[in-house]
């Protein structure tokens, strides 16, 4: 029986989080009531005229550099004309024959090997608005606030050889976006939208099979469900002596199914041209140098460096490196508390688990680096136990005071002191006669339920070691 | 001699000397223009009387409408922008308005400037005010018309492939298009967006170089428009040409021309000789393929500016009676099949055509080719040459009706003009002279980039010395 191999190319489009839009000065931001972000060159009215945001420019140029691309210094912009109502001018201002970013790669690390995986290219584009359907009044709205957000389209070469590998890559991708800094790269909200080309072909045929072009898939799960579906469909119909056709297919993820949207018969001639209201120029080399030399260093760069330099393991590491804010603060942090193994088991754990609870990512919170290896030291220190020192890292986080202010407060620093804890263990002996005689008798175990007992009576400030070693004595002497 | 018969200068000088007052030229001409419209339909609209502001140059002036007003009907001539309001004014109505300019209405065009005739609007012909059977000439053919008749003391055209000088032509009147990117495109409804440039209608060619220095600059909205500094073009209004060089290219006096121009341009030439200049002749060998190139990209811009008026947001939506294909398609053909007329809907098939899949390279991508090689021909002259002479239009103003069902004849009615536009030069046609029927004739001056002093200087030792443009239609 014949095998095949999956092949897929993604594209993959970037709102940028830029100031203004695009070609106008309208800001670039999402929530608003619709149509209240609009200006008339946005809304495409008659006689307006774009003029091109450089900020765009500029971050489409680190998008292509941390993809090791090549940049084409000569930059032009091309009308892609189809008619839709949520696109105002009935044409998108695109790139076409000339993208800013060419020939790229990034390495993605897939199955535990690094795979390189091509990029065609990455070209600027603006952003349409969005149609919102009204079912009560069986009628179509617009919503043009979105219209002239700047976009990225980032095309892979149809490098993947499964949907694991395409999964591995996206989340690649969208790491090594995120350090730049120029996009939310959030797939929920749009920010960052995926489309797969998908064609299966025997295994050791050259000749690419006929493709599918997946839309519609608004999750990394979605991403992979709907090729493996796909793959599967595609397997199948050819199997049963059928081929498959090229088409345009719509994932959809409640019935877990791609259908079809529209086929190549129905596909349109887009009748790209050079867009005449946009004067091409050609970018000098050292404004291309310059915008390289400041690309911050990219997410596989740094765990490399985490991993050698701060000797961590590599899950470690990856967990610092998923967030260059976090990762920068590691590194802020180690100057101060120079273990860096404790310190990744704090900013890996509690602080992860703090985060979550918040659903906020390190940028949105305030917390110093001194006050987060204070915190450390004081642990480490037996000044306070694990388990205060994670109450004290969410009061930190909640209230904004200081570690030590709050240990003072609310009187949390570790009891050792012998006279005290020799008077607890005794009430708590006092308390328990059974349990002692259980112990007595061989069941050792019981051990740690006196030591609770002791701790809670302390509110948890007691010095369990202590605490323990007392009760021991204790329970042996007897 | 009437206000509405003088030139803004002179009316300027008067105002200055105390002898009358902006509100007083502002009375007569508003009333010419209601008036008079009704002969010549130059105004598809007026709009309520203007305010009179300060400002150095307070004169009622036409607006082709095209050319958006903030608050003002703009249409285009066409009924697809029925009822558009734009809420911005055009980088020139900025100038203008800044300028104490009143701006009397909306100048009647031939729909989204797609013709020679001025027939093509949805409102109806102008008719020229010299001939009320003959056409003003067009697309500006409103504007023109406006000026001829002294229905606007001067006006605003926009010249994509002849637009502005043909109706000058046409209709005995001085009219310039400048240099692309000399004057911001921003709210100009756009036609050919890389050949389309705003220009002035005006009476002589001193107020040419007036209307000039108040619309030109740079404009951050504008792309395409260039940061080179606007001298005082009054300033270039000298009669000395002494040792000036004017080619004269050998391409544009052909058989087609009508012996009366040819005979005027001849003479014209020998008044230029007679002021000293020195006159070579030249050759501009991608003349003929000047027309079809310009009708390949002016129509594939076109195709692609036009697709935005589709019902969705302004302007015109229709519905067919039963549903056709979907709500949606149905609504985009229901309302360019109503909106748009012949003329509109033959340009953008053309347009279409010529960008689709598998047709893009032998026409789209050719005709830029041949574009670059008709401005090297320019190039090449102008190494040696200050300004090229020619007719403006191989003819006179045509009669109503005569080449309507006939495009390629009311195409060619452009062959001198277009070239211009290809090239991106600026060029002016001022009045030389009457045919035997008594309709004014064109001549054409070319210079290279940024040479609008050129132009102006040369246009105006020409008309020093002759009595051409004193003439008024009588009407």
């Amino acid at each position: 029986m014949t095998t095949f191999e999956t092949v897929i190319g993604l594209e993959v489009h970037l709102q940028l989080k830029t100031q203004t839009k695009i070609f106008c000065a309208c800001r670039n931001e999402f929530g608003h009531a619709p149509n209240t972000h609009v200006c008339p060159v946005c809304l495409g009215l008659p006689g307006t005229l774009p003029v091109l945001n450089r900020q765009v420019l500029l971050d489409a140029m680190k998008v292509g550099l941390a993809l090791n691309c090549q940049i084409n210094d000569f930059v032009k912009f091309d009308r892609k004309n189809y008619f839709y109502p949520d696109l105002p001018k009935d044409y998108q201002i695109s790139q076409y024959d000339f993208p800013i970013a060419k020939n790229g790669f990034l390495d993605v690390v897939s199955n535990g090997n690094k795979k390189r995986i091509g990029i065609t290219r990455a070209h600027m584009e603006e952003d349409a608005g969005k149609l919102i359907h009204d079912a009560e009044n069986a009628c179509s709205l617009v919503d043009y606030n979105r219209t002239g957000t700047p976009l990225v389209e980032i095309v892979s070469e149809p490098d993947m050889r499964s949907a694991e590998e395409a999964y591995d890559y996206l989340t690649a991708l969208k790491l090594t976006l995120s350090y730049l800094g120029v996009s939310d790269c959030d797939m929920e909200k749009g920010s960052l939208r995926c489309d797969a080309n998908v064609s299966i072909r025997p295994v050791g045929q050259d000749k690419l099979g006929t493709k599918a072009e997946l839309k519609n898939l608004n999750s990394f799960s979605a991403v992979k469900k709907a090729i493996e579906f796909e793959v599967g469909r595609q397997t199948g119909l050819i199997l049963s002596g059928g081929s498959v056709v090229q088409e345009t297919l719509l994932w959809d993820e409640a019935k877990g199914r791609t259908l079809s949207m529209r086929s190549k018969e129905q596909a349109h001639d887009y009748r790209y041209f050079p867009d005449p209201d946009l004067v091409p120029f050609t970018l000098d080399v050292a404004q291309i140098d310059r915008v390289k030399k400041d690309l911050p260093e990219l997410p596989y760069a740094k765990l490399d460096r985490f991993m050698t330099a701060y000797k961590l393991n590599q899950y470690d590491a990856f967990i610092l490196v998923q967030d260059p804010a976090l990762a920068d603060f590691f590194e802020a942090c180690i100057k101060i508390y120079p273990d860096s193994k404790k310190l990744a088991n704090w900013l890996n754990g509690p602080l992860m688990k703090e985060l979550n609870e918040r659903k906020k990512v390190f940028a949105q919170i305030k917390l110093l680096p001194l006050e987060m290896t204070e915190l450390v030291r004081k642990v480490e220190d037996g000044v306070v136990s694990n388990l205060v020192g994670k109450d004290i890292l969410g009061i930190v986080l909640s209230e904004g005071k200081s570690v030590e202010s709050i240990i003072q407060e609310k009187g949390l620093a570790q009891v050792s002191d012998d006279t005290v804890l020799e008077k607890v263990v005794d009430e708590v002996l006092a308390d328990n006669l059974k349990t002692v005689a259980e112990i007595k008798g061989g069941k050792t175990g019981a051990l740690g339920f006196l030591v609770g007992q002791a701790m809670k009576k302390m509110q948890g400030k007691a010095n369990p070691k202590k605490v323990n070693e007392i009760l021991t004595r204790r329970l042996q002497n007897d | 001699m009437n206000l509405f018969e003088l030139t803004v200068h002179q009316i300027l000088d008067q105002i200055k000397a105390g002898k009358i007052s902006a509100s007083s030229v502002l009375a007569e001409v508003s009333a010419r223009a209601q008036t008079l419209n009704v002969k010549t339909n130059a105004f598809v609209r007026l709009f309520p009387s203007p305010e009179i502001k300060a400002g150095p140059c307070p004169v009622p002036i036409a607006i082709k409408d095209n050319i958006c007003v903030k608050g003002e009907l703009t249409t285009c001539g066409s009924k697809i922008l029925k009822g558009f309001k734009p809420p911005y004014d055009a980088g020139v109505v900025d100038k203008i308005k800044a300028s104490g300019g009143l701006i009397l209405g909306s100048a009647n065009m031939d729909e989204f400037a797609f013709g020679s005739s001025c027939e093509t609007s949805a409102y109806g012909p102008t008719r020229n005010p010299w001939a009320l059977d003959r056409v003003p000439g067009g697309s500006s053919g409103g504007s023109a018309a406006a000026v001829a008749a002294g229905q606007a003391l001067w006006a605003l055209g926009s010249d994509t492939g002849g637009s502005i000088r043909q109706p000058a032509s046409f209709c005995g009147v001085v009219g310039l298009k400048p240099t692309y990117g000399r004057v911001s495109r921003y709210g100009l409804i756009a036609f050919g967006s890389s050949l389309d440039q705003i220009g002035p209608f005006t009476k002589d060619v001193t107020d040419s170089a007036l209307l000039l220095n108040i619309i030109c600059g740079f404009d951050e909205r504008d792309s395409t428009s260039l940061n080179v500094p606007v001298p005082d073009y009054t300033k270039a209004l000298v009669k000395d040409i002494n040792g000036l060089k004017i080619g004269i290219p050998q391409e544009y006096f052909l058989d087609g021309i009508e012996p009366d121009v040819a005979a005027a341009v001849k003479a014209a030439i020998e008044v230029f000789k007679k002021q000293g200049a020195v006159v070579k002749h030249i050759s501009l060998p991608h003349t003929e393929y000047a027309v079809a190139t310009y009708y390949i990209v002016a129509t594939a811009e076109a195709s692609s500016n036009l697709a935005r008026f589709d019902g969705v947001q302004y302007g015109l939506r229709a519905m067919p009676p039963n549903l056709r294909k979907s709500p949606l398609i149905d609504m985009y053909e229901e309302t360019r099949a109503r909106g748009f007329g012949d003329e509109a809907k033959r340009r953008i098939m053309l347009g279409t055509y010529v960008l689709s899949s598998g047709y893009y390279d032998a026409y789209y991508l050719r005709a830029q080719k041949v574009r670059t090689l008709i401005k090297q021909d320019f190039d090449k002259v102008f190494s040696d040459c200050d300004v090229i002479l020619s007719p403006t239009s191989p003819t006179t103003a045509f009669r109503i009706g005569e080449k309507i069902n006939d495009p390629l004849a009311m195409y060619l009615s452009d062959i001198f003009t277009i070239p211009a536009n290809m090239a991106g030069i600026p060029a002016i046609s001022v009045p030389c002279g009457f045919d035997r029927a008594g309709l004014p004739i064109g001549l054409q001056l070319m210079a290279k980039p940024f040479a609008e002093e050129t132009l102006l200087r040369a246009a105006y030792a020409y008309e020093q010395n002759t009595p051409w443009h004193l003439e008024r239609a009588v009407l």
